[in-house]
């Protein structure tokens, strides 16, 4: 076991085009300083989000999913993030049922213009998954990758 | 000839953006890191790839035929997509075979001394924009025709020149909410710095909208409802009733004069009154009456006054629609209400106003014909203060921290105003700094305080007190004497913050625009795209998007005005390809997506049993690819695939398997 000192948190952020993508360029903008641990990915709308996205991080070790959406009623597309939350309602209780910490997985309501509450979730974020540890996919992940590697070489 | 599917070559980019990258980011580093991605045929770096001689980088590695697919790791697509779009396009290759990284706004500027960390960042953005490009496909902007009409919202002075300058063109719909045109500007006395007087130059203006054959003046109306279809948007908009109808009306005023009801006049900021049967002030446009319904006893003296026979208490709101081709939103703003500031006295205390209502007193259209009086006791006032600042650049909850930017200016220009008018009398300004920015402003402050002698007095004050007579004694620290002072004053004017329409944020939902931290409409880029909102189509112009003052707001006018004439000039607009496309092979006609759809795009063919979706109304959220079971509906441009292709290009556990 790793102490958690020097773990750093791995996150994958799937974002919003209309919100939180722009609420993240917003932050850089405003130098808004946040730990090195998101990645954005860049979706149209937070309804084109599959729940299989998530899983697919989470399997590859990632310690935390974001779902950045537009706040309830302020959709670019009318209604993709009510949907989005109706989908992905039940999906903490789905993590948790395989053995992970419902946790890993979030969704956040960040407008275009909240870039200091997206830093704000994200250091708070941080520090809960420096708190859970780090996913316990990440050894299996890595020796999946190995096999697939030396079948490729083969 | 093989039937295998080309491998991509891929070519990487990674910009310095002068520093903004370089020194956070290793360039050599992540080049080096970069060549070793799969498909990846070359990478390079440069100190702008925005520029003209980073797009030649581009353009001749395109041409030299080595490269297929373009990733830059720049900025964020927000700004600059377009522009590497634009090489592809020129050098005959499709511009849908291109992504940027990125690793400015999302890794060098949010970790400024995590070099290490932004590193890893960048590498990951740069990985998944490579197994994104891999996946593109190539697209097809599709055209669609724009309706050659626009709507504007708000008819202030940003509205009316944005809609003067249109009107030469195209037919303009400008929707106002109140009875009247002309807006804030129309309540003010006199303009600063030129001291020209605000009525002989809006009223000109007002007219002539009125009277402009191309603008078609809905006033006393709402927007009901929009239908964001990019160039074709369909708006319904509710004119309320006034009860009187406007193509009899003569304005003759006979219906005002019977009236028996007196209700306190917004145009005058409740200083004056007017009738339930009112003009708001003399020369509105239009000059047709109007019956404030929520006053109104019905007592029909009104009816029998009329000669016209134009009063109708049947008359009901009425909905029109339109259909337009690009929207213009100047709903302008509102004033600060400063009651929250308990220290002050506002409406606490009767001769502590806000700048709006002593324009009012100082205006000779006002309620008191330009005669100064104090609220208490109808007295001249000998010695006032103006307080600078109330609401803005104060980071206290329920005030603003921006600079309201006209404070300064209107609170000088009143200052010397009231000079004018009495000159033997006394005047303070207590200021934190004297923001004067425009042109002429800086001389016009030197004039306030040199010629006219007005005291200037820094730092906010700290209290006001209230004596027997009504005077008041304004007590504060003067900052740069660092001395206490007590000053006793006839009058406080508190110079009030603009601040956002208080339903900026429902307006801002009918079309699509978001509000930015202050609450104000944002910009779609700060400096680049100023008048441009995210909403393809909407413009923003005007006190709306931030505080500004007379001459910005016009020139905010005439640049919506122009873009939105560049937009609809060309009779047609390009749009993204991302709409969703049904594979008629899989499709199980379960028909759960026909239900999902937003804009109704997708129906549902009896023979073949799939669905199909209209590509024209499909706006392309991706929710019905999300949510069908059978996978059969792909986004172009987000496929499954590319998304699922940036999810595994990561590999969340490599820096912990070395590490441990």
């Amino acid at each position: 076991m790793v102490k958690n000192s020097d773990f750093e948190p791995y996150i994958v952020c799937f974002a919003c085009n209309w919100c939180t993508y722009t609420g993240s360029d917003q932050a850089g903008v405003s130098r808004m300083q946040r730990p090195a641990d998101v990645r954005i990915i860049r979706l149209m709308c937070s309804g084109r989000m599959e729940p299989r996205y998530a899983i697919e991080a989470l399997k590859n070790g990632a310690d935390g999913v974001i779902i950045g959406a537009c706040h309830l009623g302020d959709c670019h597309y009318l209604e993709g993030n009510e949907k989005a939350v109706r989908r992905f309602s039940v999906f903490n209780k789905f993590i948790e049922e395989y053995g992970m910490n419902p946790k890993r997985f979030q969704f956040w309501h960040i407008s275009a213009s909240e870039g200091a509450e997206f830093t704000e979730h994200i250091k708070e974020y941080v520090s809960e998954l420096k708190k859970i540890g780090p996913n316990s996919r990440k050894k299996i992940a890595a020796k999946e990758f190995k096999k697939l590697e030396e079948a490729l070489i083969q | 000839m093989s039937l295998e599917k080309p491998k991509p070559r891929v070519a990487v980019y990674i910009c310095h953006c002068g520093k903004n990258i370089a020194d956070v980011i290793d360039m050599d580093e992540i080049t080096e890191y970069a060549k070793h991605i799969p498909n990846v045929a070359l990478a390079k770096n440069y100190k702008f790839m925005c520029s003209n001689a980073g797009q030649d980088l581009i353009a001749e590695d395109l041409r030299s035929g080595k490269i297929d697919r373009v990733v830059v790791a720049a900025c964020s697509p927000l700004m600059h997509e377009e522009t590497y779009r634009r090489v592809l396009r020129e050098n005959n290759f499709n511009e849908f075979f291109f992504e940027q990284a990125n690793i400015r706004e999302h890794a060098s500027w949010v970790n400024l001394r995590d070099h290490k960390g932004a590193m890893e960042i960048a590498k990951d953005h740069v990985k998944m924009a490579v197994a994104k490009v891999s996946n593109d496909r190539p697209l097809i902007r599709q055209k669609v025709k724009v309706t050659q009409e626009a709507l504007i919202v708000g008819a202030g002075i940003t509205g009316m020149f944005a809609a003067l300058d249109l009107a030469n063109k195209y037919k303009v719909h400008l929707v106002e909410r109140t009875p009247t045109i002309g807006g804030h500007m129309a309540q003010l006395d006199k303009t600063f710095p030129t001291m020209d007087c605000s009525a002989c130059i809006t009223t000109p203006k007002m007219v002539e909208v009125g009277r402009h054959p191309n603008i078609d003046l809905l006033t006393y109306s709402e927007i009901e409802n929009v239908d964001l279809n990019v160039g074709n948007f369909d708006v319904q908009v509710r004119k309320k009733s006034r009860k009187i109808n406007h193509l009899i009306c003569t304005g003759c005023g006979a219906c005002g004069e019977v009236c028996p009801i007196t209700v306190p006049n917004e145009f005058d900021y409740n200083m004056g009154y007017r009738r339930a049967a009112y003009v708001p002030f003399p020369q509105a446009i239009p000059a047709q009456y109007t019956i404030d319904i929520d006053s109104c006893i019905e007592c029909k003296l009104c009816v029998d006054a009329c000669d016209v026979n134009a009063i109708d208490f049947n008359q009901e709101d009425e909905i029109i629609d339109l259909k337009v081709g690009s929207i213009i939103i100047a709903t302008g703003n509102d004033i600060f209400d400063p009651s929250k500031l308990y220290r002050y006295g506002y409406q606490k205390y009767k001769n502590v106003l806000i700048a709006i209502e002593m324009e009012r007193l100082l205006s000779s259209t006002g309620p008191t014909l330009g005669k100064v009086i104090r609220p208490s006791d109808h007295k001249t006032p000998r010695r006032i203060a103006f307080l600078q600042c109330v609401g803005s650049r104060d980071f206290h909850e329920d005030t603003h921290k921006y600079c309201s930017r006209v404070c300064c200016m209107y609170a000088m220009k009143q200052a010397r105003q009231y000079k004018e008018k009495y000159p033997d009398s006394e005047v303070f300004i207590f200021y934190i700094d004297i923001r004067a920015f425009g042109k002429g402003y800086e001389e016009f402050y030197e004039i306030a305080a040199r010629e006219y002698g007005i005291n200037f007095i820094r730092g906010r004050i700290g209290d006001v007190f209230e004596k027997n007579d009504g005077s008041l004694i304004v007590r504060g620290n003067d900052s740069l004497l660092a001395e206490k002072y007590e000053i006793e004053v006839d009058m406080l004017i508190l110079s009030t913050a603009i601040e956002a329409r208080k339903d900026a944020d429902v307006v801002g939902r009918f079309f699509g625009v978001q509000c930015s931290e202050d609450g104000m409409f944002m910009e779609a880029h700060p400096k680049l795209k100023p008048v441009d909102s995210l909403s393809m189509g909407v413009f923003i112009a005007g006190t709306c998007q931030a505080p500004r003052d007379i001459p910005d707001s016009v020139a905010q006018a005439k640049a919506a005005a122009s873009s939105a004439d560049n937009f609809m000039a060309s009779g047609e607009v390009e749009i993204e390809p991302y709409y969703s496309m049904v594979q008629p092979e899989i499709c199980s006609g379960c028909r759960s997506c026909i239900q999902l759809c937003p804009y109704d795009a997708i129906s549902f063919d009896e023979i073949t049993n799939t669905a199909d979706i209209n590509a024209i109304k499909c706006k392309g959220c991706g929710v019905c690819v999300a949510s069908c079971p059978s996978n059969a509906i792909i986004q172009n441009h987000f496929t499954r695939n590319q998304i699922l292709s940036e999810v595994r290009a990561l590999k969340p556990w490599e820096n912990y398997i070395i590490k441990n």
